[in-house]
């Protein structure tokens, strides 16, 4: 099975199974449909007559890009626009030109590594937590993930209870993922109930430094977890049984087998969970949030929120500054998702093979 | 008991226990306690009253006073079991406490007061589920508003990103026209634009519609998801072009042929497709909080999450509005699990 293909019609037979159930609540949901649809059969067939067929594929496009434009096209060219402007004004015209100072004052540090020597000495330390934070999170996240696949990939009874025990905090918000840990995290919270029962003394998780970073990244895997280990699931069940048959009666032990022929087959899946789970976590920014709200000082303070700050939340909001951060950190997120696409490419390529 | 553990540990094979086996289950064990504890944990902390909340050590259920009416006192008084002298228990209600003593009495012959050391009394407490937490807020607070919104704006950004997607998908996939090369590219190209990169400007094409601080700014930009675009027009592409010939033979309109044949034969993907967009919407929170301000605006989870951010948190309050907030999730997570795992095992998206 491969995954996010492009072009490879294939890997949607999945969804054609489910075909068959969807009967009778479209018999439900017809009848008001079928209202609307028809009202605006009568205007859609004037369209027709004017353009004729061909020209009915722009017409059925023509909502959507024009949204798309509006939102997501006009949206990128501003920022480009901006983060070249300086001052307080919101509007465009009222601001002034000031090239590429904006990226001169993000960019200068005396030195990298110390984030105090740079101008912008909160953008530098954003990046460093971020850096930190992708590193950690993305490899704890996949290596458990990895884990919990396999052993989801398991023979066993009730595997669909225990997939949707590792997979239901995906579908939580990122707010109630927060909550939920700061409830548990907090001075009298349960982690440090259970902690004083044993003898331990309490300590305030989210008002220490590390300690909090440790929380965020904890709290990310958690949250996540699920949406990887399933696809590495799929990836797992669609390596042949008797591959595995084959070891059994040559009598290979488990990790050579894990190492010969799990692990070479699952590459493409693998290549695709690091890149995705590398193009989230570097826009980290609700769960951690919600949960220490960047504290405590700067100790959690992502990029994400960096921009959000520099741009919404201080009185002093400097929208070609947030502009720029963005514009930088969209430049990471491009390359990163090229490494994607080549990496699902070269998965397709590789299953079709 | 024992009829829970056969069913978790039953194996399939019916074959004896590898170590691999063992470590397996610890693994699903600590998995279970890790993934699932806290949300346990947080249903049942929802539940407990202010008083049973701040407790240290926490009590794992949500316990209340047990009181009774006694007579010659105007409200019912606390129940408490206290220790005599003499090594026997008696339960006796407090009338009022008074530094390290307490004022009790008999509840079934109230005459005299009885003076007992605090340290010799424990109260007793019922299980008892404190649904204020859930109904104070919806009334008190704009905690129903909230809800309203949150319905508002998944329900119609869900139902425009099912028609304008399903239109461009129709158009991308069943006609040849100039450009249509170019569309796709725009549309897989933003996929990598994330809203993170371009809330900045965002906020001030939204601000110029005027639609700032309002629900149809949190619902527009959000619509035209290129990942639907793309996820129906796969899909459309294996509905046969004969279909599409035959239709027009029988002379009927392409606005037709769009609603009445391409629509109804794409219906499982544009299942999966609502059931993301559900999920996305209900769950939005980076854009919400930039473009709502007014307290009457917010949607659910920026309403939460303000409500936990105030200087005093009421905990009782967030816990249980938190819990009604994962509900719908729950409900579709229960009914709908396979056309999620299966969406996200088929396209990777999320």
């Amino acid at each position: 099975m491969t995954i996010r293909s492009n072009g490879d019609v294939g890997n949607m037979s999945v969804v054609s199974e489910t075909r068959g159930q969807w009967l009778s609540l479209r018999g439900l949901m017809a009848a008001p449909l079928r209202l609307v649809m028809g009202t605006l059969n009568r205007p859609m067939t004037f369209i027709q007559k004017r353009f004729g067929i061909g020209g009915m594929g722009a017409v059925f496009l023509a909502p959507n890009m024009l949204i798309f434009s509006i939102f997501v096209l006009v949206p990128v060219a501003i920022n480009l626009a901006y983060s070249f402007t300086g001052g307080m004004p919101i509007f465009f015209g009222e601001r002034h030109f000031v090239g590429l100072e904006q990226y001169q004052a993000l960019l200068s540090c005396a030195d990298y590594t110390k984030p105090a020597t740079c101008r912008e000495d909160a953008f530098w330390q954003s990046i460093h937590n971020t850096v930190f934070f992708v590193v950690m999170q993305v490899t704890v996240l996949v290596v458990v993930a990895l884990v919990t696949a396999l052993v989801l990939n398991r023979e066993m009874r009730s595997r669909g209870f225990w997939r949707a025990v590792f997979f239901f905090p995906v579908l939580l918000s990122p707010v109630v993922v927060g909550l939920i840990w700061k409830w548990i995290l907090q001075r009298d919270g349960l982690l440090n109930a259970i902690l004083v029962e044993y003898g331990f003394e309490r300590t305030l998780w989210l008002a220490e430094r590390n300690w909090a970073m440790f929380w965020a990244i904890f709290v990310s895997v958690w949250a996540h977890l699920g949406f990887y280990a399933l696809i590495l699931l799929a990836g797992l069940q669609a390596i042949p049984r008797d591959l595995y048959e084959a070891a059994m009666m040559d009598g290979t032990r488990a990790f050579r087998t894990f190492r010969r022929i799990t692990l070479p087959l699952l590459w493409p899946n693998l290549l695709v969970v690091i890149t995705l789970a590398l193009i989230k976590a570097v826009q980290i920014f609700d769960e951690a949030y919600v949960l220490t709200g960047g504290g405590p000082g700067t100790s959690t303070l992502f990029i994400t929120q960096y921009i959000y700050e520099t741009g919404f939340a201080h009185v002093l909001r400097n929208l070609g500054l947030a502009s720029a951060a963005s514009m930088l950190m969209g430049l990471v997120l491009v390359g990163l998702t090229l490494l994607q696409l080549m990496a699902s490419n070269r998965g397709n390529r590789e299953a079709r093979a | 008991m024992s009829a829970v553990s056969t069913f978790l540990l039953r194996r399939r094979g019916g074959k004896g226990w590898h170590w691999t086996d063992v470590l397996s289950y610890i693994w699903l064990g600590i998995g279970l306690f890790l993934m699932f504890g806290p949300i346990l944990w947080l249903a049942l902390s929802s539940f407990k009253t202010p008083a049973n909340l701040v407790e240290f050590p926490p009590t794992l259920l949500p316990l209340d006073a047990r009181m009774a009416n006694v007579t010659g006192y105007d409200k019912p008084l606390p129940l408490y079991r206290v220790k005599q002298d003499d090594g026997a228990e008696r339960v006796l209600a407090q009338v009022r406490r008074v530094g390290l003593m307490a004022q009790m009495v008999d509840p079934v012959n109230p005459g005299e007061l009885v003076r007992v050391p605090i340290d010799k009394r424990a109260a007793e407490r019922d299980v008892k589920l404190a649904t204020g937490n859930y109904t104070e807020p919806l009334q008190q607070f704009n905690f129903l508003r909230y809800f309203q919104n949150s319905i508002f704006v998944t329900v119609m950004a869900t139902i425009i990103t099912l028609i304008v997607n399903s239109m461009a998908a129709f158009a991308l996939s069943k006609y040849e026209f100039k450009g249509r090369t170019a569309v796709l590219g725009i549309i897989l190209a933003t996929l990598m634009v994330p809203l993170s990169v371009i809330v900045v400007p965002l906020y001030l094409v939204v601000n110029e519609l005027r639609l700032f601080d309002t629900l149809w700014g949190v619902i527009l930009p959000t619509v035209a998801t290129p990942t639907g675009v793309f996820l129906l027009r796969q899909y459309m592409l294996t509905i046969p072009d004969e279909l599409i010939d035959a239709a027009r033979m029988d002379h009927a309109s392409e606005w037709q042929i769009y609603w009445r044949i391409v629509l109804p034969l794409a219906a499982p993907a544009l299942a999966v497709l609502a059931i993301f967009s559900i999920m996305w919407r209900w769950n939005d929170f980076l854009w919400p909080l930039i473009v709502l301000s007014r307290k009457e605006q917010y949607t659910l989870q920026i309403g939460l999450n303000a409500f936990s951010g105030e200087l005093n948190v009421q905990w009782h309050y967030v816990l249980a509005m938190t819990v009604l907030s994962i509900l719908p999730v729950a409900a579709i997570f229960l009914f709908l699990q396979r056309y999620i795992t299966s969406g996200i095992a088929s396209t990777g998206l999320k």
